[in-house]
């Protein structure tokens, strides 16, 4: 059987690896289109309620974020604990929600403004007062789309 | 003067996967895969003047569904759970016995439907306490939008034989004037001293 006694060392063929970058390509575009940079630095802890008739928040940039909740632990001290309102980058009052919205509603193409949408990014233990102000705001300033953000329940 | 050609040297390119695999790991590390959702809720326009225009709505054709500041759930004048909210609010908004104390009922002519007796009067009053959980809110909410969309879902079943996702434009705008979306919200009461 000498067919199989064959005791010589055969050499490993190589494998190509020549199109390994164009893989690597295929993955990193596919992780560069559905990737959303977070533009700002949340300073306020928040879980989002729980629903089941949620519908998908389309288009990113006709959309504008509020978020209302606890400071984070190391804001904590100069803060307190009670629920705070955030926009953009920082700390803001109700009385500053209107200018928000007009500041975004500007920064936006004039064909867009009419589908300008409010995202409310609440804790689920907030009062509902400060929820009822903000909301008397964005009516103040004509931003009548509002979602409620929320997280599908299983 | 011709010249011999010579021959270019290739470039190495081992090094590109190295260079794709850090760009790759940066863009792995930033990107947020979930999917923002959420309720959507339409505001009313802010009042045009200060006088306040009452409208006068029947009683029957108002489901008042309030909350207080420990989060109980008052709908007409009793107290009932979350869990029966919707049950509720599809009894009130169909009015299926034709019950005087359910909202009254139109004649109407609708496309794919004909003339129909609808409740399009109907107005389900939601009023929240300032020390309301924002959490109860939106439930409350939430069930409110349930029974309407399996109101829908169940006319657009009978009528097309199909989910209210799945029909048409004109078909799902039928099915709206059928079971139009009237939830009104009030300006909130602070019962309770405490903010």
């Amino acid at each position: 059987m000498g067919k199989f006694d064959n005791k010589g060392k055969r050499g490993m063929p190589e494998l190509n690896t020549s199109s390994l970058p164009d893989l690597i390509f295929t993955m990193l575009f596919f992780f560069m289109i559905v990737t959303s940079m977070r533009e700002v630095t949340l300073k306020v802890e928040f879980k989002v309620p729980q629903g089941t008739e949620l519908e998908k928040l389309e288009k990113k940039s006709l959309v504008s974020f509020i978020y209302v909740g606890r400071p984070t632990e190391e804001l904590r001290k100069k803060m307190g604990s009670e629920s705070r309102i955030q926009l953009n980058d920082k700390f803001a009052d109700v009385s500053e929600v209107m200018d928000y919205v007009y500041q975004e509603r500007a920064n936006m193409s004039e064909s867009d403004q009419p589908y300008m949408r409010v995202s409310l990014k609440i804790d689920q233990d907030t009062k509902m007062g400060i929820v009822t102000d903000i909301k008397q705001a964005l009516r103040k300033a004509y931003a009548l789309k509002i979602n409620y953000s929320a997280q599908m329940r299983q | 003067m011709a010249r011999k050609k010579r021959s270019v040297p290739g470039i190495n390119s081992s090094s590109t996967a190295d260079i794709a695999f850090i760009l790759l790991i940066f863009f792995l590390i930033t990107t947020s895969m979930d999917t923002d959702r959420g309720l959507a809720r339409q505001l009313p326009p802010p009042p045009q003047d200060q006088e306040l225009e009452d409208i006068i709505v029947k009683e029957r054709n108002v489901l008042a569904v309030r909350l207080n500041a420990s989060n109980q759930l008052m709908c007409g004048s009793d107290y009932i759970d979350i869990k029966d909210l919707k049950a509720r609010a599809k009894e009130f908004i169909t009015n299926p016995s034709n019950d005087p104390n359910l909202p009254e009922k139109h004649p109407k002519q609708i496309p794919f439907f004909g003339n129909v007796m609808i409740t399009d009067k109907h107005v389900i009053s939601v009023q929240n306490d300032r020390g309301t959980s924002y959490e109860t809110y939106f439930n409350v909410q939430n069930e409110l939008i349930a029974a309407y969309n399996e109101l829908r879902n169940e006319l657009a079943m009978s009528q097309f034989h199909k989910k209210y996702a799945e029909c048409s434009e004109e078909e799902q705008e039928a099915i709206r004037d059928y079971y139009p979306q009237k939830i009104s919200e009030a300006e909130p009461k602070n019962y309770g001293g405490k903010k």
